[in-house]
């Protein structure tokens, strides 16, 4: 008896793939990915750059913040297509080559800034950018909870978080 | 990967754009990606193809003129916020700009994919309200202008149909010596507003308020220009009475029904408070224009 009829199997992918090419860590990186590819996939899964974490997926928690050209931007929010061309930076980049910590690892270390550290990179990340950019820091304790209210501590460790900014203001010569 | 198969274009010209979309029903437009991306995360929306403007150089940029500031549609939030040619001809931009979820946020999305969005308590529908602004929507059939009021029509639904791009927003630039403020209410720094008030007023030289613009956002399914409230006011010197009665004159306004965390009386009293502090900060900013 014959049963009913299958679909003959297709001979290639339903999932559309385009080709990528961005600078990561100062290194040039091209890839053919798919296009629903999310930016934090492709860093994680594509490059082996394991340190941008993933955590809500949808914006909110902010562990994925990672560098689009020197602005901090959430990777899970963003696809690997759209960053064609871009420059990105991650967490990985931060510390020196020799392992030499930025000053703002320092200061999360000196402060005991993270338990887990789950959401470590995404805040490390987003407070790089902002001592980045030029101007005045606002190092109000209201200031800081401002430039942190991106990141999500589910450790609740933000009172060390706060400190370690203030800290990290001060070996990078801006308090 | 988090959403479903969906094809990618990039064009590179607003035409190009147009015709992806008039072509299929299914396409949507990719700006900034900071409410799509988590819909489409979530499976909540689930377009054929994404088209992604962010190549199209017509539609980036910021242009300051004497009456209007044109906001391009790839404008992200950021660029908005800090542009120092903005800031001296509307400052309640920088202002509102502050209450617009996190800074990672504003780096990605625009200014005008807010608006396309139409989340009746987002704080950019409700400036382009308040100011008396307008959108041009580009189509198969050519440009058209929309005035704020028009462009908003429900919860998450505008005047545009579904093969036009919104390619800018125009914000008036405030009067000269008028006051301004803006502020909400909100569960967390950086959420949606349970209820934001903005104010625009100019006073003559007598002190009393000789033009009132208000507007609220998170109390209907639009931002809502609060026109009952300005003509109380208008004419008046703003004091305690007058504000009462531009606050009695508001409530119907009102229209969001009980929510899990926030009843409509709440809501109300939100909107009343905010009233009165906004209409007071403006008209203190319009006296100390006066005196500068």
């Amino acid at each position: 008896m014959a049963r009913t009829m299958r679909a003959a199997i297709p001979d290639r992918s339903a999932d559309p793939e385009v080709d990528v090419s961005m600078t990561v860590n100062g290194e040039a990186v091209s890839r053919t990915v798919s296009v629903r590819m999310l930016l934090s996939d492709f860093l994680r899964h594509e490059l082996g750059l394991t340190g941008t974490h993933v955590g809500c997926e949808h914006g909110v928690c902010g562990c994925c913040t990672v560098l689009i050209d020197g602005r901090a931007g959430r990777s899970c929010l963003t696809l690997a297509v759209q960053a064609n061309g871009y420059d990105i930076r991650t967490i990985e980049s931060v510390a020196a080559a020799d392992g030499t910590l930025h000053p703002v690892q320092q200061a999360f270390k000196e402060c005991h800034g993270l338990q887990c550290g789950y959401c470590t990179p995404g805040m490390v990340m987003n407070i790089v950018a902002r001592f980045e950019e030029p101007g005045k820091l606002d190092l109000s304790d209201e200031g800081i909870r401002d430039l942190l209210s991106g990141n999500l501590c589910r450790c609740t460790g933000y009172l060390n978080i706060i400190a370690a900014v203030r800290r990290a203001a001060e070996l990078l010569g801006r308090a | 990967m988090k959403p479903s198969i969906f094809g990618y274009q990039a064009p590179a010209s607003i035409e190009e754009a147009i015709s992806i979309l008039a072509g299929d029903p299914d396409a949507v437009v990719l700006a900034g990606g900071q409410t799509l991306l988590p819909a489409m995360n979530f499976r909540a929306a689930n377009p054929s193809t994404l088209v992604d403007i962010q190549h199209v150089a017509d539609l980036r940029g910021i242009e300051v003129g004497t009456e209007i500031i044109v906001v391009k549609a790839m404008t992200r939030h950021r660029e908005f916020e800090l542009d120092a040619a903005v800031a001296r001809v509307n400052p309640l931009v920088a202002e509102v700009m502050q209450h617009v979820a996190h800074v990672p946020i504003r780096n990605r999305g625009t200014v005008v994919g807010s608006l396309c969005h139409a989340d009746p308590s987002a704080e950019m529908p409700l400036l382009l309200v308040l100011l008396g602004g307008s959108v041009i929507a580009q189509g198969p059939s050519g440009r058209r202008e929309i005035a704020a009021e028009d462009f908003f029509q429900s919860f998450l639904t505008t005047a545009r149909e579904r093969d036009e791009i919104i390619t800018e927003a125009r914000f008036p630039v405030l009067p000269k010596a008028a006051g301004w403020a803006f502020d909400e209410v909100t569960r967390r720094h950086g959420d949606y507003a349970i209820a934001g008030v903005g104010c625009v007023l100019s006073l003559d030289d007598r002190g009393r308020a000789s033009r009132v613009q208000l507007a609220a956002c998170g109390i209907a399914d639009t931002p809502v220009r609060l026109r009952d409230a300005e003509n109380v006011l208008t004419g008046t010197v703003l004091d305690a009475s007058d504000l009462d009665a531009a606050v009695a004159a508001s409530t119907a306004a009102v229209t969001q029904p009980d929510e899990m965390h926030v009843s409509q009386t709440y809501r109300r009293r939100a909107l009343g408070t905010l009233i009165r502090r906004m209409v007071t900060t403006a008209a203190q900013r319009a006296t100390q224009m006066e005196i500068a």
